[in-house]
């Protein structure tokens, strides 16, 4: 209940910080708008010169996008901690954090927030629609509900991968941009992982599950049979990375010694 | 001249300083290059070429087009907006030299360091790893110099035009962001120019966008004829002199109503 009253609390200040410079809260907006456009003239212009990619049709792999963009934004909203090296080891800013009685890693989550980006599931949603109506998918009942629970499950298996990375700081304080270079490989997942070779299709669903937040849970939409087994594993991939990653950053904690004085 | 070429050679040796980045920044490229690699493999499947281009020479294109970005990509922007909102600008602007041409000379520097330290050995490694066909003929790849440099001014120029606007947006984050994925776009990074629709192409040769990648990636991919790498690079220097213009306009107007926020 503490935590939750606390979540809201660290929301309404966000809130209040934000609309002071409306202009750029609605630029940022605009820009990951922009984001998503651009990535869906890449697949649009791709395929107006191939009908199939590894057998995926056009309307798939713009469904696969839209269902991205869900676990996506609800991941870029609640673990925006790409700089979490810098902000809180480096000038440490973690000694602040530990010294309150709320877990760390649920604090700088917090003080990280960025709520504006949750407007990607709005469009998630709509290029899903879109694509889903025409490839004609029929919806069974318990559809929605699978729905939610693998969009959690891939933004948990997000979430995890950075959770663990960020930790990294905990073991060494020098600058490192790993965390860039895994936005980038996080693209990966956007596409059939059967385009690529054996080695980043391994990579891609057990080491760093980023396949669990696009293709797979897509897949079962999709009606692909062939893919169901890691469509289902979803949510407990996501689950079974983030309870490590988790631990790993406790582990962290406990070796934490502070930044100076 | 002399104070430029030092701020040149000061920006170089700073980038020196950030070792770790740099290493990863060469692995971040290749990454990106291996993704599309792969996707450009899965779209030509039995094709043998599309656009006039060959698989072949779309593995380069790419590879080539992200070493290339590493040369004229820069945070010029970032740097102007920040020192704005801290109200350091103010005091740069005392100071006996060209503000804009020295934040242009910064990024020449960090250019000139990851041209000679990132692009060429990236490019070998990239090499290394994927199909990738090199030109034999010295002239092309001084023409891709040439090229290349002035993809650096344009793209300066717009860096320039984002960053100046800081003074009449006080935060353009968002702004900033926008830009880097509109030349992401339209430059022919990640599509070549050749791929759009007829329309679309249409458009884009009314802006200044495809002489930051298309131009000098195309031209390294022998994807030009003669005459068509004349025309493209006199596109490139037209929009070199045209860029000057709104940018000289807006910092006369941007002096006028500064604003310090702070500091």
């Amino acid at each position: 209940m503490f935590y939750v009253s606390m979540f809201f609390q660290y929301v309404s200040q966000y809130m209040k910080t934000r609309l002071q410079y409306r202009a750029d809260f609605f630029m940022e907006i605009l820009s990951d708008l922009l984001n998503q456009v651009v990535n869906l003239v890449f697949i649009l212009v791709v395929f107006g010169h191939t009908k199939f990619l590894s057998g995926w049709s056009r309307e798939e792999i713009i469904f696969i996008y839209g269902f991205f963009l869900i676990p996506f934004a609800l991941f870029s909203a609640f673990f925006n901690i790409w700089d979490f090296n810098d902000r809180y080891i480096v000038k440490g800013e973690m000694d602040r954090i530990l010294t309150r009685p709320i877990h760390s890693l649920f604090q700088v989550i917090l003080e990280r927030i960025e709520l504006e980006a949750l407007f990607g599931v709005v469009t998630g949603l709509i290029i899903i629609f879109y694509s889903g109506i025409s490839l004609d998918l029929q919806l069974a009942w318990y559809d929605p509900i699978l729905f939610i629970i693998f969009a959690m499950g891939g933004a948990l298996a997000y979430a995890a991968i950075f959770v663990a990375i960020a930790s990294i700081g905990f073991w060494s304080d020098a600058k490192t941009s790993i965390m860039p270079m895994m936005y980038n490989i996080g693209n990966y997942g956007r596409y059939p992982v059967d385009i690529y070779n054996k080695v980043i299709r391994f990579v891609l669903t057990w080491v760093l599950p980023f396949a669990f937040v696009g293709v797979y849970p897509a897949s079962y939409f999709l009606r692909k049979e062939e893919w169901y087994a890691y469509a289902f594993a979803t949510p407990v991939i996501g689950v079974a990375f983030f309870v490590i990653s988790v631990f790993i950053w406790n582990q962290g904690v406990k070796r934490y010694r502070g930044a100076g004085n | 001249m002399g104070k430029y070429l030092a701020m040149i050679r000061m920006r170089f040796l700073m980038m020196l300083a950030y070792r770790t980045d740099y290493y990863t920044g060469i692995l971040i490229y290749s990454i990106n290059i291996g993704a599309y690699y792969f996707l450009w493999n899965a779209i030509y499947g039995e094709k043998s070429s599309i656009e006039g281009l060959s698989g072949m020479q779309m593995t380069t294109y790419v590879a080539v087009a992200w070493m290339a970005r590493a040369f004229y990509f820069n945070n010029i922007d970032r740097e102007i907006a920040t020192e704005i909102k801290d109200g350091k600008v103010a005091i740069e602007m005392i100071r006996p030299y060209n503000y804009l041409g020295m934040k242009t000379m910064q990024g020449l520097g960090e250019g000139i360091f990851r041209f000679f330290f990132f692009s060429i050995p990236g490019m070998l490694l990239v090499a290394f790893i994927f199909p990738i066909e090199l030109p034999h003929e010295p002239s092309t790849w001084g023409m891709f110099g040439i090229s290349l440099l002035f993809s650096f001014i344009i793209n300066t120029q717009i860096n320039l035009l984002t960053g100046i606007t800081t003074f009449f947006l006080y935060n353009n984050a968002g702004l900033i962001r926008a830009k880097r994925v509109i030349i992401d776009l339209f430059s022919g990074l990640l599509l070549p120019i050749s791929f759009y629709p007829v329309w679309a192409q249409e458009v884009m040769k009314y802006l200044p966008f495809q002489g930051i990648s298309y131009v000098p990636s195309m031209i390294f991919t022998n994807g030009y004829s003669s005459g068509e790498i004349g025309m493209a690079l006199l596109q490139q220097l037209i929009w070199c002199i045209i860029l000057i213009m709104p940018i000289q306009l807006l910092w006369i107007v941007a002096k006028k109503q500064l604003i310090i926020q702070g500091g």
